[in-house]
């Protein structure tokens, strides 16, 4: 973060105001489908062989230009989770190479252990810009930060049907929503069409194709599947204690409407000689 | 916490500590023997419920800010540490960002039903002054905690909101640079919004105190809007308003336990899980819902000065409720035009809060412009003038009467 680039964003910031109008209803974003999801509604769980199927997308399709960094091997052994094992846990983290300093301070490259995070493909966001024409988006948050406008009145329907995966609905749209771009459209160079991103100008060329990524599981090697996989996995990744949430979230409620009631009949007899 | 007490203590250790500092006879003149109107509803338990909310963000907040680092480069990342690695990291985050919303909803709740019944009038204008000092401390509270996490959400609602400052003719600039601490929203800002974060929580429990003070002073309103005239219409505030505040608190904490457990994420903006960076302007800002209406009432009016005047206003009229409101009778159970009046304001906060997530363009700037003319023509126009013009219902001689009435 230049001094110059903060002195354009205040002066942007500043013109603050009606200016700002116009420009935010320019972004045309078609609503992706509804899929079903294994953490959908109040008994969700992750679907442990999708998360699995999942992260090998990430490992051997994403990673090669998306950051992970809130992400650590130990990650993938805890409970809630893809539930790998320490020991494959261990192994995996020995792939990488990890930067470290030795003891002498000078720098070097170890393997690595459950306790590290997943090294970035590059070295920094200048360095992933270069490479890329724009930063690819680090993946950690992702599902949380993808979402899309629901309009009324379904936002309000939302509220009682707990729809909260707009995020893995987004994400697997975007992946299957590579089409040629309709009559007269111009597609920049550098970009590609994809119905569902925002203004359609995607700088991400189709990173998925069928066969892609050999699943061992039996279930289908295809872009829909790959995408299904990844978008589970990257909810698990943005939101890790979902199972825990949810199963807790049921116990609390039990026991609130239990108490709620309780509370209700004990202040009727409270009341019953004033009324 | 007025006149004598008659509580005495059987205890030797109390008595001995009641001769020297009569807290007891206080906790219990207040909470327990307090004469409390028979015929409250349930929208006279919402001042329990935001003291309880009050205590759940005082709670939280602070076991938060035990992991929480409030410097731009690690801001966002120790918040997604607490979600992360921190034991119920998760649900302390939740709890916190989502008790925030229903702390509003309370307040909303608490300020419609205290205009609905005339809470403001004499004798409770300061009562009802000390409230509009709490909310405005809540929204400064409520928008600083919203730019701690430091996504691109709140670094924008940041550089947006203190840039309104701007708008003061002369000054404006200069008051902006020392609202940063620099040439734009930095680390020096997310220092200060932190530190005035955690201070402001205990100058509205403070508030709340002179609050609960003046309360039972002038004593609680009631939906008759008189006054209790004997012992027939008070019940004691133990056990009578703490069972019922008690149920309705395991009420609204359902509520709360929904939104935490289920759709922790509904209310915060997609956005806000970006990291903050000031070289991109995300397609939308809009603050929280909380907001949405004075942020309708902002972009209706084309000036930018003016459009930050309305703004403040909207919030600094509420103060003057007590006098802009004419009217004799205090309820709005026997004002029948007061009501239609009132339900239209309703209609129009709520209308203006939609229009606060819309893009201010076409129709949705004129219902904006509609709404905000309403919003302050109630005030200025409708109060003073029906208290003139409008016949009211006849009002029951006493509490006793009107809740025996209403049995037949």
């Amino acid at each position: 973060m230049t001094l110059k680039r903060i002195i354009i964003a205040a002066v942007l910031a500043g013109s603050f105001g009606v200016a700002m109008a116009p420009a935010m209803a320019q972004v045309h974003q078609v609503a992706p489908p509804r899929q079903t999801w294994s953490f959908a509604g109040p008994f969700g769980k992750y679907d442990q062989a999708q998360l699995q199927r999942g992260f090998k997308i990430y490992k051997d399709v994403c990673s090669a230009c998306h950051s992970i960094d809130m992400l650590a091997f130990r990650n993938l052994a805890d409970p809630g989770g893809p539930g790998y094992s320490e020991a494959q846990v261990a192994a995996l983290a020995s792939e990488y190479k990890i930067k470290d300093l030795n003891d002498k301070g000078e720098p070097i490259e170890r393997n690595g252990r459950p306790a590290d995070y997943f090294p970035p493909p590059f070295p920094n966001a200048l360095a992933a810009a270069a490479a890329n024409g724009v930063a690819p988006p680090d993946m950690s948050t992702l599902a949380k930060a993808r979402g899309y406008t629901r309009g009324f009145p379904w936002f309000v329907f939302d509220m009682f049907t707990q729809y909260q995966e707009l995020g893995p609905d987004y994400i697997d749209a975007l992946l299957q929503g590579y089409k040629d771009a309709p009559k007269g459209f111009n597609v920049p160079s550098g970009g590609h069409y994809n119905e569902y991103f925002p203004g359609h100008v995607i700088a991400m060329p189709p990173p998925l194709s069928d066969g892609q990524v050999t699943y061992d599981d039996g279930a289908p090697q295809t872009v829909a599947q790959y995408s299904r996989d990844v978008a589970a996995f990257l909810m698990w990744v943005s939101e890790p204690h979902l199972d825990a949430r949810k199963r807790i979230g049921f116990q609390v409620m039990i026991f609130l409407i239990v108490f709620a009631g309780l509370m209700y009949f004990t202040k009727k007899k409270v009341w019953s000689s004033v009324h | 916490m007025s006149g004598h007490s008659t509580y005495q203590p059987q205890n030797k250790a109390l008595q001995w500590l009641e001769k020297r500092l009569p807290i007891g006879g206080l906790i219990h003149s207040s909470f327990v023997a307090y004469p409390t109107p028979r015929n409250l509803n349930y929208l006279w338990t919402f001042g329990g419920i935001l003291s309880f909310m009050l205590g759940v963000q005082i709670v939280t907040g602070i076991v938060l800010a035990m992991h929480y680092t409030p410097n731009v480069d690690l801001a966002f990342k120790s918040v997604e540490g607490i979600m992360r690695d921190v034991n119920y990291g998760w649900l302390l985050r939740y709890l916190h960002a989502n008790g925030a919303s229903m702390f509003f909803l309370a307040v909303y709740i608490h300020m419609f039903r205290g205009i609905y019944y005339g809470s403001y009038k004499e004798p409770r204008e300061v009562l009802w002054i000390l409230g509009v000092i709490i909310y405005l401390l809540m929204m400064a509270t409520g928008f600083m905690g919203y730019v701690l996490v430091w996504g691109q959400m709140s670094f924008w609602a940041a550089t947006v909101i203190t840039n309104l400052f701007s708008a003061i003719p002369g000054v404006g600039d200069a008051i902006v640079t020392w609202l940063w601490g620099g040439y734009a929203v930095g680390n020096p800002t997310l220092n200060r919004f932190f530190s005035l974060h955690y201070l402001l929580p205990f100058v509205i429990a403070g508030v709340v105190v002179l609050h609960v003070w003046a309360l039972h002073v002038a004593g609680q309103n009631n939906p008759t809007g008189i006054e209790p005239k004997s012992d027939k219409d008070t019940v004691p505030f133990t056990p009578y308003a703490t069972i019922k505040d008690g149920f309705f608190i395991a009420v609204f904490m359902i509520l709360l336990a929904w939104f935490v457990f289920y759709i922790p994420n509904y209310l915060i903006h997609p956005d806000n899980y970006i990291p903050a960076n000031p070289a991109v302007t995300p397609a939308e800002i809009v603050p929280e819902w909380y907001y949405l209406p004075f942020y309708a009432i902002l972009r209706s009016i084309p000036d930018k000065l003016l459009g930050v005047i309305a703004l403040f206003s909207s919030i600094l009229i509420l103060a003057f409720l007590p006098w802009l409101d004419t009217s004799r009778v205090r309820s709005g159970r026997y004002r029948p035009l007061f009501k239609q009046f009132f339900w239209l304001w309703v209609i129009a906060c709520i209308g203006l809060g939609w229009l606060g997530s819309k893009p201010p363009e076409g129709i949705y700037v004129v219902l904006s412009r509609l709404f905000t003319l309403y919003y302050f023509g109630f005030f200025l126009v409708v109060l003073p003038l029906l208290g003139i013009f409008e016949r009211t219902k006849p009002v029951p001689n006493s509490i006793s009467e009107s809740v025996l009435s209403a049995k037949h």
